[in-house]
Formats: structure tokens, C-alpha cells, sequence
């Protein structure tokens, strides 16, 4: 039988799923810590240089100031509205853009209609909106709600968009002529081959939301972290305003990662 | 019963419009038997391809007429499987899933699914990657799955476009093997695209030479060597003989193609040319 021969030649199978993680993961942490430590020396050096806590103070101020913040409870006040914005903005993004990037892909001639005006809208920067949005929705939640959401939407609705054109042909011609309708080809074939581009366009649209809610904030809005930057500055706590910077890092980096995380979860396929 | 009958008449197929438009066959006639194993060989862009895109239903015919046991053929559909040159697995799916595409969105019932599939697997030689991603395997398990995913629908007809042209040699001869074992086994009718002589004799029972571009039919001879087939044939005189008259049929449409007083920025041109028709259907 000619299957023996061919089996013979190949590898025996590895195991399916995820693999080849456990290795390097320390050597990461270790590369990581190095390069945070010698940020942090550097940064240490030049605030002693410097002697001056309010141009740059060094990081244990920064921590103090981080600590005084969390202990008058301010900071988590700021945090939950910082986050809640960065949320609700995100999510209605995510909710227009990720059904009209794929809608459009896939009814070309619509798309044809609809593209011109959105390239012209995304140029302009989300900051760009806050006179408006003010005028819209007043000094309040709106206004940043709607700040953050016209951040996240375009990397949400161009990166989704790609997505849905560049699905392969050979995909759709495979499934066709193994007997799927034009319902399931949508279903089984045009979705999950866009869900990687769709993913990768939520985690750049959710930075771009943070991005876009400590600019709304420090105009247009009387809590948050972006607001409380901005306090701290008039009152030159510039120990404060790092620490606020830190949080906003911290916060950023971290929900990036998670995302990341979950797209593996979600598309084992894609990081096989 | 008569399955897998095909039925070509004056099949004509143009890709493109006005100045662009591209003619990849032209008054194309040819009838297979059921069951037949049918080998279409051809230089490049001869319109070989688009021969399956043709009976795959993917590309309708301008003219002529096209059918399947007596059926026109109005689309794709699942009793005309079809093995790419690349095997256009889906990535997201598992080896099972890939496999059990077809008969999961015909209503098949899943216990009986999951024994075809098991079957099928077993034929192949993937029990074991069952539950791998196709992006886990090798371009010859690959193009198995690919194989699998066609078989387990039981095609009438198996329509094949260059499947094993990405494999290496060694792998390539034993993938021929494999799929003459299984066409003796289902009986399909096979058509099976190639512009490699030696495979088109050695897994035939019939080979076409197309033309080059526009393809029509330069000559279809039978293949009368004996059955099973074993790599000895490869070497044995009426093996030869027939891979040499292949062989002197194609060279002289490839020199054709390349113009009398071949020229190498002449040919570059026509490569190009040969190119953008073997593309113009993804252009389009």
C-alpha cells in the first residue's frame, strides 16, 4: 500500500493544540526585567543629575505620589472612569465598525460607496472632534464617549475591512464545491477567515481608545485619569502626573496583552 | 448505471472584456467515460485550468454546452469534487473538520459522519493528525486532507488541478500511488490536469494534449498499459514510447507558443503574456 510508504517518510505527529511556549518564556521575563531596570536606572540618574523634583522627580516620588493618590481613594475613582470610557467608546466602536468593515468587504458595490467618505473622515484626529463633540453632548460622559469611539472606530473598520476582502477565493471555491450554500460560505467560510483581522483591529482600536481618552479627558471632562493629570500639573505635583502616566502604561499595556491572549485562545489555528 | 459521464461541446470561456479579454478555450469538445481516468496535459496557460474551473461550475461557459451524466451544469456542487494545486484547506479547521465539511452542511447524521471520516483518515494515512491544523502538516499530508475532504463526499466525478505539482519528487510518486489505489477502489471518473508528461501517462487511462492558448484538442490517444501499476512501468518500453509521442506533441505547442525564431526577450514577453491569462481569471 502506497499510505505505509508515505507514512514511513513523514514525522510522527507531534502533539495537536498549542505548543513550543513553556521554552523561552523565562528568557522573555529575564529580557523584559532588564530593559525595565535599565529604564528605570537611567531615568533615576538623570533625575539625580537633575536635583529637581519638580522638572523630574525620581521614580520613588513618583511611587509616593502613586500611593498618595491611591489612598485618598482619587486614583480608583479616576481609574473606573477612565476605563468605563475607554469601554463604552471601544464598544460602540467595535459595534458599528466590525459589522460595516465586513458587510462592506463583502458587498463590494456598497463598499465602493461608502470608503470615499470614510478616508476622508480618518485623517482627522479624534482631538479634532472635541469642539464639536462638546457642542454635541455637552462637558460630560458623552462627550468622551464619543471621543474614544471615533478614536477606536477606523483601525477597527480598515483593518476589518482588509480583512474581509483579502479572504482567500480558493476558500470560497473549496467549500462551493464541496456542496456549502452562499449562507454557510458566510457563515463557515467569510467569518473566521476575517476573525484574525477583525481581532488585530480590536487590539489596535482599544489602544487607540486609551490614546484618545486621556486627550478627551483633559478638555472635556471632570474625572478621570487624563483629568486628574491635568489637575495635578496646575498644582506642579509633577510626581502625581507621572504616576497617573504609569497607570495609564500599566493599564494599556496590560489590556493589549490580554487581548492578545485571547486571540490565541480564540484562533489556535493562527499561532499553530 | 452511468455515473460521471462529461460531455464538453464547442465549450468556449473568455476571461475579461474588449481589449483585455483573454480566450482560455476555444470550440473545446471532449467526452469522458464513467469512470475514466483522464489526463489533460498541456504547456502552460494552455487553459487547463480553466477546463476545471469550467466543469466545477466556478466559471460558466460563454458557449457550448457542458454536462454531467446528461445534466447541464448550472454551479458548484458537491458530486464534482474538486483537489487544488494548493490544497485551499481551511485553516481554522481541524484535519477532521476540513474533512467533514461536505457531508456536515448535506445533513449527514454525526455518528455516520464520524466513521466516514474515521475511514477516510485511516485511507489517507491521518488518523493520527485528526485534530492538527493543516498549517501543522507538511505539503504532501496537506494536499491528503485535501484528497480526503473530496472523497469522503463520494464525487462522481474528481476533477484534480495539478494537485501534486508543489510536492517533491519523492513524495509526488508516492501520492500518485496513493491516488491510483483510490480511484480503483471508488471507480470515479478522474480529470486530472498536469504539465507533467510522465505523470499524465503513468496514472491515464486516456491522455488530451490541449493547444497552447487558446486551448482546443491537439490529440487524445489511449494508455494501454496494464493495471495495477507499479513504479516499474515507469521504466518499461511502451511507457516510452508513449511519454516520447507526449512529449514531441507538447514541445512542439510550447515552441509554437514561443514564436519560430525564438528570441529570449521575445520569450520573456510571452511568459508574461502566458502569466497574466493563467491570472486573468484572478484579476478579473
Amino acid at each position: 500500500m502506497a499510505i505505509e510508504a508515505i507514512k514511513s517518510l513523514e514525522l510522527s505527529p507531534r502533539p495537536p493544540g498549542r505548543f513550543g511556549l513553556a521554552g523561552p518564556t523565562l528568557r522573555r521575563w529575564a529580557a523584559a526585567g532588564l530593559g525595565m531596570g535599565i529604564f528605570l536606572a537611567l531615568w533615576l540618574v538623570f533625575a539625580l543629575l537633575k536635583g529637581n523634583a519638580t522638572l523630574l522627580p525620581a521614580p520613588a516620588e513618583v511611587v509616593r505620589g502613586l500611593v498618595a493618590l491611591g489612598a485618598s481613594g482619587v486614583l480608583a475613582a479616576d481609574i473606573f472612569a477612565s476605563l468605563r470610557r475607554v469601554f463604552g467608546g471601544f464598544f460602540l466602536a467595535g459595534l458599528l465598525a466590525v459589522p460595516l468593515g465586513l458587510g462592506l468587504a463583502y458587498f463590494r458595490r456598497a463598499g465602493a460607496v461608502v470608503l470615499p467618505v470614510i478616508n476622508l473622515l480618518r485623517p482627522i484626529p479624534p482631538i479634532a472632534w472635541i469642539p464639536l463633540a462638546i457642542l454635541w453632548f455637552g462637558l460630560g460622559e458623552g462627550s468622551a464617549f464619543y471621543i474614544t469611539a471615533v478614536a477606536a472606530f477606523f483601525p477597527i473598520f480598515l483593518t476589518t475591512y482588509d480583512g474581509g476582502t483579502q479572504v482567500d477565493r480558493q476558500h470560497i471555491r473549496a467549500a462551493a464545491s464541496l456542496g456549502a450554500g452562499s449562507g454557510i460560505i458566510l457563515r463557515s467560510i467569510y467569518l473566521p477567515a476575517a476573525a484574525p483581522a477583525v481581532l488585530t483591529g480590536l487590539r489596535i482600536g482599544l489602544g487607540q481608545a486609551w490614546m484618545a481618552v486621556v486627550t478627551a479627558e483633559l478638555i472635556a471632562a471632570q474625572s478621570g485619569l487624563g483629568f486628574r493629570i491635568q489637575l495635578s500639573r496646575l498644582n506642579l505635583e509633577t510626581a502625581e502626573v507621572i504616576a497617573c502616566m504609569a497607570v495609564i502604561g500599566i493599564l494599556g499595556a496590560s489590556m493589549t496583552g490580554l487581548l492578545k491572549l485571547l486571540e490565541k485562545r480564540l484562533l489556535p489555528w493562527h499561532h499553530a | 448505471m452511468s455515473r460521471g459521464a462529461i460531455e464538453l461541446r464547442d465549450v468556449n470561456l473568455t476571461f475579461g472584456t474588449g481589449r483585455n479579454a483573454v480566450t482560455a478555450l476555444q470550440n473545446l469538445s471532449l467526452s469522458l467515460r464513467p469512470g475514466e481516468f483522464l489526463s489533460i496535459l498541456g504547456p502552460s496557460g494552455c487553459g487547463k485550468s480553466s477546463l476545471i474551473s469550467t466543469i466545477a461550475g466556478f466559471q460558466p461557459p460563454q458557449a457550448g454546452e457542458l454536462r454531467v451524466d446528461g445534466e447541464p451544469v448550472r454551479g458548484p456542487g458537491s458530486d464534482r469534487g474538486v483537489v487544488f494545486q494548493q490544497p485551499a484547506l481551511f485553516p481554522w479547521k481541524t484535519v477532521r473538520e476540513n474533512v467533514e465539511f461536505g457531508l456536515k452542511f448535506r445533513g449527514v447524521p454525526k455518528g455516520e459522519r464520524r466513521q466516514a471520516v474515521d475511514d477516510i483518515l485511516h485511507k489517507v494515512g491521518l488518523s493520527e493528525f485528526a485534530r492538527h491544523y493543516p498549517g501543522q502538516l507538511s505539503g504532501g499530508m496537506q494536499q491528503r486532507v485535501g484528497l480526503a475532504r473530496v472523497l469522503v463526499n463520494r464525487p462522481r466525478v474528481m476533477l484534480m488541478d495539478e494537485p501534486f505539482s508543489a510536492l517533491d519528487a519523492q513524495t509526488r510518486l508516492m501520492m500518485q500511488e496513493l491516488l491510483l489505489e483510490v480511484w480503483a477502489e471508488y471507480r470515479m471518473t478522474v480529470l486530472f490536469v498536469t504539465h507533467d508528461v510522465d505523470e499524465a501517462v503513468y496514472l491515464g487511462s486516456r491522455v488530451a494534449v490541449l493547444t497552447r492558448r487558446p486551448g482546443r484538442l491537439k490529440a487524445l490517444f489511449d494508455v494501454d498499459l496494464p493495471r495495477p501499476r507499479g513504479v516499474d512501468v515507469l521504466v518499461s518500453p511502451e511507457f516510452m514510447k508513449l511519454k516520447r509521442n507526449c512529449l514531441a506533441l507538447v514541445r512542439e505547442e510550447t515552441l509554437g507558443a514561443l514564436g519560430r525564431d525564438f528570441k529570449p526577450v521575445q520569450a520573456a514577453r510571452v511568459y508574461r503574456e502566458v502569466f497574466l491569462a493563467e491570472n486573468a481569471d484572478a484579476a478579473v
